[in-house]
């Protein structure tokens, strides 16, 4: 019984961060499904989205307003509205003219834009880490007292909650809408969209837009759920969000959700079971795993000539 | 219609049309037709601003279109079935059709959408498959309905016939003889040039990126080098 309350906890806390690297790895799939680049800049917004929501949440306080749901609501649109403006900003800046270049290049200046980003913050915001509010405290608690108890906090199932309706609604907007729909057929051939009178430019900063506004929704979360941030903190969750969009298959949206889950929970797991320095080993051998028997990802598709 | 004067289109230093002028008349069916390599779709995608003319001239319906962007092009009543097809192999049928009327209303795309699938009832029947599972006539198929969506008055088709079966490729040109008896403005291009001439008002030969005969379908049909050269003796 404990055994398997152990389990459970573990596996709680891992779709717990999976569904948040989830969140993060759709702006890697989809930016890359429409232009066929990483966007190296992406853990950068990430980071500047729980920046802002901090800095919502502080001077909400400051004006005396304790309503939770109003601070989370207003902490999270302000998240969404400068993340978004930010990777609109970074397409704009790092990829839209030196589009069409040597592929190295626009890899350069993505690069380029994060380091710019990140010393920006840490300028402006100081190196050190700054607590953030949990905001969300308490939860259910499984199992008896004097032995192992499992817990659930509101925190975690706020997390499942949150990523389980933005990622509804991306499927929903991919799948039925006007825009959606143009979105799958530019990520499918660009110039045969162009030839159509679609305007591309428009479809390209669009995707970057939705990538970075469900990254600013997963600042938030995992701010709150980390209790702190710094200026790097958008780095190693963009690397784990870039493996999970890979693990998945790059340019797949339910791979990107699929690749998340798998790779929190095996970082949980390898934590609860292992130890914690081996979960990067783990997550990043498993990656290597996938690849090599799959090279597309576990949902990506094979990339076939056209007849 | 459309008018090219002396266009020089380039692909980097190499200059792929050593200035050509064409023009299509509203409401006629003018065929292209030309060897491999010849510049025939060049020609065409440079009508479509991509790649764009290096020197000359595209006037669509009075209107300089030469240094317009490919996207402004397409919205002017002009629509493309390029060549290979390039349906998006990935959506349904019924969605790549509502990617040509991207433009239009629902009411519009509706009514549009209901006059493709009569003009092509095979794709009513593949409405809601993926366009990639088709057959490659169906798929030539949905790609002029595709272009259709847009409800253009001017369309524009290159290699249609390419790898299909004959009896396929005798039913689009059927439809293509359609289009412009409901006054759709037809610019084709085709290798397959007995059956292109056969069905022009008017015809081009493209050679090396000049044009070398200019005719009616017919006298073009009857001329002894085109027949050495294109159809075969």
């Amino acid at each position: 019984m404990q055994d398997l309350l152990y389990f459970f906890q573990q596996l709680i806390n891992g779709l717990t961060i999976g569904s948040a690297y989830a969140l993060i790895a759709i702006g890697y799939t989809m930016v890359y499904g429409i232009i066929g680049m990483i966007n190296f800049a992406h853990g950068e917004i990430y980071m500047i989205g729980a920046y802002t929501a901090l800095i919502a949440i502080t001077g909400l306080a400051t004006l005396g307003i304790a309503w939770l749901p109003v601070i989370l609501i207003v902490a999270l649109i302000c998240a969404m509205i400068v993340s978004s403006t930010m990777g609109w900003a970074v397409e704009r800046v790092a990829y839209r003219p030196v589009r069409g270049r040597h592929r190295l290049i626009p890899l350069i200046s993505a690069i380029g834009m994060s380091i710019f980003l990140q010393n920006y913050v840490h300028l402006a915001q100081g190196s050190r880490n700054i607590g953030f509010p949990a905001l969300i405290d308490g939860g259910f608690q499984f199992g008896s007292a004097d032995s192992f108890q499992m817990s659930l906090s509101y925190m975690q199932i706020t997390i499942f909650i949150t990523t389980l309706i933005c990622m509804t609604l991306l499927s929903l907007f991919i799948s039925r809408s006007r825009t959606g729909r143009a979105c799958r057929a530019v990520s499918q051939d660009i110039g045969m969209a162009n030839l159509l009178g679609i305007d591309t430019n428009r479809i390209i900063s669009a995707t970057f837009v939705i990538g970075a506004a469900l990254a600013a929704v997963a600042g938030l979360l995992l701010g709150m759920y980390y209790g702190s941030i710094d200026p790097l903190f958008g780095f190693i969750a963009g690397l784990k969000a870039f493996t999970a969009a890979v693990l998945g298959g790059i340019g797949s949206i339910p791979g990107a959700m699929l690749g998340g889950l798998i790779l929190g929970v095996s970082e949980s797991m390898t934590s609860g079971y292992l130890s914690g320095e081996y979960k990067d080993v783990v997550s990043f051998g498993l990656l290597i795993l996938i690849l090599l028997f799959k090279p597309t990802g576990l949902l990506g598709k094979p990339e076939v000539e056209k007849i | 219609m459309l008018v090219l004067e002396d266009v020089h289109t380039h692909y980097g230093k190499i200059e792929a049309l050593h200035g050509v002028s064409v023009e299509v008349n509203k409401g006629e069916i003018v065929s292209l037709i030309g060897a491999n390599g010849a510049g025939k779709t060049t020609l065409l995608m440079t009508v479509c601003g991509n790649p764009q003319a290096s020197s000359g001239r595209v006037i669509l319906e009075g209107r300089d279109i030469t240094r317009e962007p490919t996207a402004k092009i397409m919205r002017s009543g002009i629509a493309i079935v390029p060549e290979g097809r390039r349906i998006f192999s990935g959506l349904t049928v019924e969605e790549n059709l509502y990617m040509g009327g991207f433009f239009n209303d629902k009411a519009d795309n509706r009514k549009t959408l209901d006059y493709v699938y009569e003009l092509f009832p095979r794709l009513k029947e593949r409405e809601l498959q993926r366009a990639g599972t088709m057959s490659g006539g169906e798929q030539q198929m949905l790609a002029i309905g595709r272009a259709l969506m847009s409800k253009p008055r001017m369309i524009i088709l290159d290699e249609p016939s390419l790898g299909l079966a004959p009896i396929i490729i005798q039913q689009i040109f059927e439809i293509i003889g359609q289009l412009r008896d409901q006054g759709i403005t037809v610019f084709l291009v085709e290798q397959n040039a007995h059956q292109a001439l056969n069905l022009a008002d008017r015809g081009y030969v493209l050679e090396t990126g000049r044009i070398r005969l200019q005719d009616t379908g017919k006298n073009l049909l009857a001329n002894p080098d085109v027949q050495n050269a294109y159809l075969g003796g």
